[in-house]
């Protein structure tokens, strides 16, 4: 028997460096291996980010309008605003104010902006052409004379530059979002319109300018145009706050008591289960449990982000208790022996010692959690939240969208060579909002980190 | 009070006439019948042993025999053990440490505790001292716990190491130094016992040294007992030793005996390296 102990040396060596290579072999393969997995992974990312920069980043700016309006007295005939009257109850004045906003509001402005575009395009308008005359300028504008003459009467009589949205089909024809060579039955915009939409174009009376709709103002269906985002951020807003300011403080809570305090048990191990089966329920779910109980049995209102808030709440608690879990299990047991040893009570040795050593783990979290929350969208769906709401919420309990809810429902638009700008525009946003927060709980460990 | 170079075998006919004073030769802590389980396993079986106050007792004996389990019994460090229990009778200046009306925050001002591993909190070197007596409330104004915190350094042999850089982590310092504060930081507290469990095994030999020295000065004001491994160091600090063996006590006495005429053969055989 020839075994390797009994080998000569060189015999040994020869042996030991045959299996060199071929260890060395699969070193290199696996390296190559990670390396190209990693390359991949960039590789895509950059894909995804590429994409939707690339489609979303035109949508923030929009074909818009600086036209000279009128204010034609004849057309804009309403009496004189109330001025509240000494002795007169403030109930009575705002409702001889709301019956004068009722009377501006019945004025033909619509007019206005037909003879100002008509001006524009230095031509006598036939009342058949009224209608492509009208696909110019998006129908909501005419309520946005209305509100800077309830504004400023001082308007009347005078002109102004004032700056009007495109409508949404123009703004495509303008961007060269559809083919300009399709035949007339296929184009959205008749030929009158679409000659009007260049002249104009190339007057100088459109141009592409930063589109403040998309952030001022809320989803609109009549006037795809001046949709914009400020009430699903409103409404998402409301959510985090909701979702920060129950998750945060009963997760690491709880996460403290079962960990520091609670008796290793079955029950405890039993909650410990169920907690790490629960960050992994479908988000949906909570939807479905957040209908039941807060909708169906606590009757509290549809579409609120107060009941969003608190479903997202149900949602993120898991990971967070167990982010905290794992933050204080990775604090050394020798400093809770010295605090111990000391005299220090448990409370004392967890709140002087374990928990500020755990907070920058437990910071980053917390936020990681409500980061994920905020770009949840299926259990939204399911407590009405995709309702259309035209309102911007001034409370938590007003009706609102939230941000990846509105990507969902513009995503579904009929309009789609509008709308698909729109949406990863959107996407833009909400990105934007997460990376923040991720960039805030990278700030916040390196910030709290302490050197042992 | 002057070194304690006398030690009185188990005075316990002195702790009739018990004072409030501090007198050689009182008993400071007894055990009686302590037995420990860890869930099934026992791993104390019924240690009797009177600990005098202001003399140094060093714990010896081979690896797993108990003798750490039974310094942490002292000061009820096995409470925060998830399934270890305690039984028999300790007391600490007659009045029993296990009773249930005892506040174990009280005993543990009393009975300090070093650890094996320097454990300073990853605070300034300041904090760490100032921590139990602003814990206690020993201490609150500013200038009450600048004066704690140098006498505890100075106590401990490490002021003029670190006088200039109070504000910097105690974990920037060298194991050495390290351990240099948690014996700090216990004084800081005054208690009348400390305990350590083997303070230098992750130390080096001037560490070492030192920390031993430290010993042997703070024996005239506290009553020590520590667990060690280094029978020399038993020999060279403690004034009684305690062996330890599968979770009994084989025999107690001065040191000088028992490392010269030791009574049971388990002694002699340890203390010759025939195990261990």
């Amino acid at each position: 028997m020839n075994t390797i102990t009994q080998a000569s040396r060189g015999e040994r060596l020869a042996i030991i460096e045959r299996s060199l290579a071929s260890r060395h072999r699969q070193e290199k393969r696996f390296r190559r291996l990670g390396l190209a997995a990693v390359v991949t992974g960039m590789v895509l990312v950059l894909i995804l980010f590429a994409s939707i920069l690339m489609r979303g980043l035109p949508a923030f700016w929009q074909a818009t309008f600086y036209l000279d309006i009128h204010f034609d007295s004849d057309i804009v005939n309403v009496s004189e605003r109330p001025i509240q009257q000494e002795g007169e109850s403030n109930a009575d004045f705002r409702e001889r104010d709301f019956t004068w906003q009722s009377e501006v509001g019945r004025v033909n402005w619509q007019q206005l902006i037909d003879n100002a575009l008509a001006e524009a395009l230095g031509e006598e308008i036939e009342p058949q052409q009224t209608r492509d005359l009208r696909a110019l300028v998006t129908s909501a504008e005419r309520r946005t004379l209305r509100d800077r003459f309830i504004e400023d009467q001082s308007l009347l009589g005078e002109t102004h530059t004032i700056k009007l949205l495109a409508s949404a089909n123009v703004d495509v024809w303008i961007k060269g979002n559809i083919n300009r060579d399709l035949p007339d039955s296929q184009q959205q915009l008749s030929a009158q319109t679409r000659e009007w939409a260049d002249h104009l174009y190339e007057e100088g009376v459109i141009t592409n300018a930063f589109s403040t709709a998309l952030f001022l103002n809320t989803d609109s269906r009549s006037s795809l145009a001046s949709a914009g985002l400020a009430g699903a951020f409103m409404g998402s807003l409301f959510m985090m706050l909701i979702v920060m300011l129950l998750s945060i403080p009963i997760g690491v809570a709880s996460a403290i008591y079962l960990e520091e305090f609670a008796p290793k048990n079955r029950l405890t191990d039993l909650i410990e289960i169920n907690i790490n089966n629960l960050a992994a329920v479908p988000s949906i779910v909570f939807g479905l449990l957040g209908a039941a109980i807060f909708i169906g049995y606590l009757r509290l209102p549809l579409s609120a982000p107060l009941v969003g808030g608190l479903v997202l709440t149900l949602m993120t608690l898991p990971t967070i208790i167990i982010a905290t879990r794992a933050a204080l299990r990775s604090i050394p047991n020798s400093i809770r022996q010295a605090a111990l040893g000391m005299g220090a009570s448990k409370v004392q040795t967890v709140f002087h010692h374990v928990l500020p050593l755990a907070l920058p783990g437990i910071l980053t979290g917390s936020i990681l959690g409500v980061a994920q929350a905020l770009g949840e969208t299926a259990p939204l769906l399911l407590i009405g939240m995709n309702a259309f709401v035209s309102n911007i919420p001034a409370t938590p309990f007003d009706q609102a969208s939230a941000l990846p809810v509105q990507i969902y429902l513009w995503q579904g638009n009929e309009l789609r060579n509008f709308f698909e700008a729109r949406t990863s525009a959107a996407i833009i946003v909400l990105l934007a909002l997460m990376l923040s927060l991720n960039a805030l709980a990278i700030w916040l460990r390196k910030k709290l980190e302490t050197r042992w | 009070m002057t070194t304690a170079t006398v030690t009185v075998p188990t005075a316990m006919h002195k702790s009739e006439q018990r004072s409030d004073s501090h007198q050689q030769g009182q008993v400071k802590m007894s055990t009686r019948g302590v037995k420990v389980f860890y869930g099934d396993s026992q791993a104390l079986h019924g240690i009797d042993l009177d600990i005098v106050e202001n003399e140094v007792i060093a714990f010896i004996g081979p690896s797993g025999c108990g003798k750490s389990t039974f310094l942490r019994c002292l000061n009820r460090m096995n409470d925060t053990i998830p399934g270890c229990r305690v039984e028999g009778d300790v007391t600490l200046d007659g009045n029993d440490i296990y009773a249930p009306s005892l506040d174990v925050v009280l005993l543990r001002a009393q009975v300090g505790i070093v650890f094996q591993k320097p454990n300073p909190f990853p605070k300034s070197i300041y904090e760490n001292i100032a921590y139990g007596p602003r814990l206690h409330g020993l201490a609150s104004r500013r200038a009450e716990l600048d004066e704690v915190v140098e006498r505890s350094l100075r106590r401990a042999g490490l002021w003029d190491e670190v006088k200039d850089r109070l504000d910097q982590p105690g974990t920037s310092l060298s194991g050495g130094q390290q351990q240099r504060l948690c014996i700090a930081r216990t004084i800081a507290i005054s208690p009348e016992v400390i305990l350590m469990d083997e303070p230098c095994s992750a130390l080096d030999p001037i560490a070492t040294a030192k920390i031993e020295q430290l010993i042997d000065e703070l024996s005239a004001s506290y009553t020590i007992a520590m667990v060690t491994h280094n029978m020399q160091q038993a020999a060279r600090v403690a004034h009684k030793t305690a062996f330890f063996h599968m979770g009994d006590m084989v025999e107690v006495g001065d040191t000088d005996k028992i490392f010269t005429n030791p009574e049971d053969q388990r002694t002699h055989d340890y203390i010759t390296g025939r195990f261990g």
